[in-house]
């Protein structure tokens, strides 16, 4: 029988390290192992024993890419053990600083890491030489969601403004006129990326996902819903426990998500929009639709286009958040600790990103979980690759691996949250 | 942010809950209570966009970063981003694709570097989870700390405001 190898060292353009491992038998996939080197559970560890207080500016660290998502789901997590629910312009506040998370990550990822595998390049860098204006319109888009994120963070990495209750200090509508400005500009900008990434060759590829993502009646969920999924599962975020669960397979340091009755299911831009499409702004709807999407996309390879929807939707609320804030009495609500448990799931850019935190009456925290998206992806992205390689084994061997690293760039994974080091090896036997 | 066409910026990059990786940002804050007000400096997780961003508005600059070149921990290493290509994978182990090295190239091909850009490399020695630096690689923060206040200082003339 017919045997091959190929063999990837380094999975560039993934915010993270990590390996691939795909084993062919002949024209059989025998094997797909994503391996994630994890610095086993260090901040579930280390936030026990912290006041509640501290949790937002811990859990920041977790990630340089997408601090907010762990600020936001750790504030609703220790506020919902607390009995406080925030509303009005604290709740906008905070779904603004979000957006601009979206925009900077989404900016990120499209420009930087992923359009190079559509036009041919090995990376940015050797793309910027053709295409400057592209990636400078990229880097723009970025800065206008760092903008948000400085603006009300107090500084775009690691932000230090996000407490328990809301924000230390809160800007005064006026401080918001020049980044409106630049919103405007870049929600042009984000147009003109789904047109530019419209036009990209897509592999043909389908499978049949289960989406998981957080839906709200009123609006594009972000920061808050009920957890739900495109077979069936509608769940309030206390009853995540009850329905996923992470597994430690030997081959990952990072633990693996699945749902308890079906295995496999997929967070993210593509599953947020495939659930929660009619919740899109009428600007970013069209978008879609002049893009050549339906409202429900399914091939993990176009969730560029998918993306880049997110990103004018995410520039399109923003504006409107800002039009419509008036500045709070107060930055925060008051949060008085008692003994519970809360739970916090909210939308970080890659997926779901889930907390729950136990307190004591001092509200010292006795128990932490985390759940990043991107280990909740892990087990879509081997199926993924699994059906890929088998389907495409007649491709050159170059062209392959260079696909199954695209493959796995669709999924944005952010492997510096999940873990630390990856590789890729596709060998055969 | 206005751009000061004088400005001097020092910029600590690493993340301090990764051991040696974190480095470049205690070094930024030893250099932040020595050098003059006038000079920025920053702290940045070593994401490449963002630290583009960072030096766009000044131009001279100072990178301080960890390394992971296999050298023994605690070597200083000093590269010339203005004269010399930045190998990549060599500075920042935190696992960023667009970090660093990636930065200056980025910016080199789309002529954004800075008039200097000076970047420091101390090569950590581990890189998990946990705080603190090891003793080597503490040993060399004094060292840098003391390059790179002296560097300022000879530049401060010149590009000081």
């Amino acid at each position: 029988m017919k045997s091959r190898t190929i063999k990837v060292d380094n999975l560039a353009r993934v915010e993270g390290e990590g390996a691939l491992f795909v084993k062919l038998n002949g024209q059989q996939v025998t094997d797909v192992k994503l391996r994630i080197f994890e610095p086993p559970r260090f901040f579930e560890a280390f936030l026990r024993g912290r006041k509640f207080h501290e949790v937002p500016d811990i859990t920041a660290r977790i990630c340089g890419i997408c601090p907010i998502a762990y600020q936001m789901s750790s504030c609703h997590a220790i506020e919902d053990a607390c009995g406080v629910k925030i509303t009005g312009p604290i709740r906008d506040l905070r779904r603004l600083i979000y957006c601009g998370e979206w925009i900077e990550s989404h900016a990120l990822h499209v420009y930087l890491l992923h359009a190079p595998d559509f036009l041919g390049y090995e990376d940015s860098i050797r793309m910027a030489k053709d295409h400057p204006e592209e990636v400078k319109r990229g880097l723009r888009l970025k800065k206008a969601g760092n903008e948000i994120v400085r603006l009300l963070g107090g500084r775009e990495i690691h932000p230090i403004n996000v407490r328990v209750g809301g924000f230390y200090k809160v800007p005064e509508k006026k401080d918001f006129s020049a980044l409106a400005e630049e919103l405007r500009w870049a929600r042009d900008a984000a147009l003109e990326t789904v047109r530019w990434v419209a036009a990209f060759d897509f592999p043909d590829f389908d499978r049949d996902y289960e989406f998981v993502a957080l839906r709200h009646p009123d609006e594009y969920a972000i920061n808050e819903g009920r957890i739900v999924s495109s077979k069936g599962l509608d769940i309030a975020v206390r009853e995540y426990d009850l329905h996923f669960a992470e597994q430690h397979l030997s081959h990952s340091n990072a633990l693996h998500s699945r749902l308890n009755e079906r295995e496999a299911y997929f967070v993210g831009p593509q599953a947020r929009y495939s659930l929660n499409f009619e919740k899109l702004s009428p600007i970013a709807k069209e978008a879609a639709r002049a893009a050549g999407l339906g409202p429900v996309c399914r091939n993990p390879f176009q969730s560029i286009v998918v993306r880049s929807v997110e990103l004018v939707y995410a520039c399109d609320e923003a504006l409107r958040l800002i039009e419509r804030y008036e500045k709070p009495d107060k930055p925060a609500v008051n949060v008085e600790p008692r003994v519970s448990t809360g739970f916090g799931c909210t939308e970080a850019p890659r997926g779901i990103c889930y907390h729950r935190y136990r307190l004591d009456d001092r509200g010292v925290i006795l128990d932490a979980k985390i759940v990043p998206p991107t280990s909740q992806n892990l087990k879509t992205i081997e199926g993924d690759l699994w059906q890929f390689v088998e389907s495409h084994l007649a491709v050159q061997k170059d062209k392959l691996q260079w696909q199954c690293e695209q493959a796995i760039r669709n999924y944005d994974p952010c492997i510096s949250c999940a873990t630390h080091a990856l590789r890729l090896h596709i060998e055969s036997e | 942010m206005t751009a000061e066409p004088n400005a001097l910026a020092v910029i600590g990059v690493g993340n301090e809950y990764r051991g040696d990786d974190g480095v470049g940002v205690v070094a930024a804050r030893r250099l932040r209570a020595l050098l003059p007000e006038c000079v920025s400096v920053l702290e940045e997780s070593g994401e490449g966009a963002a630290l583009m961003q960072a030096w766009q508005d000044a131009v001279w600059v100072v990178i301080i970063d960890a390394a992971h070149s296999g050298a023994p921990p605690g070597t200083v290493h000093r590269l010339d981003a203005r004269l010399e290509t930045a190998p990549a994978g060599f500075f920042h182990y935190s696992t960023h694709a667009f970090s660093v090295a990636e930065a200056i190239e980025m910016a080199r091909a789309l002529d954004r570097l800075p008039a200097q850009l000076i970047v420091y490399g101390i090569e950590g020695e581990s890189f998990a989870a946990g705080f603190g630096l090891s003793p080597a690689v503490e040993k060399a923060v004094d060292a840098v700390v003391e390059r790179v206040a002296g560097e300022v200082r000879a530049a401060l003339p010149q590009h000081g405001r």
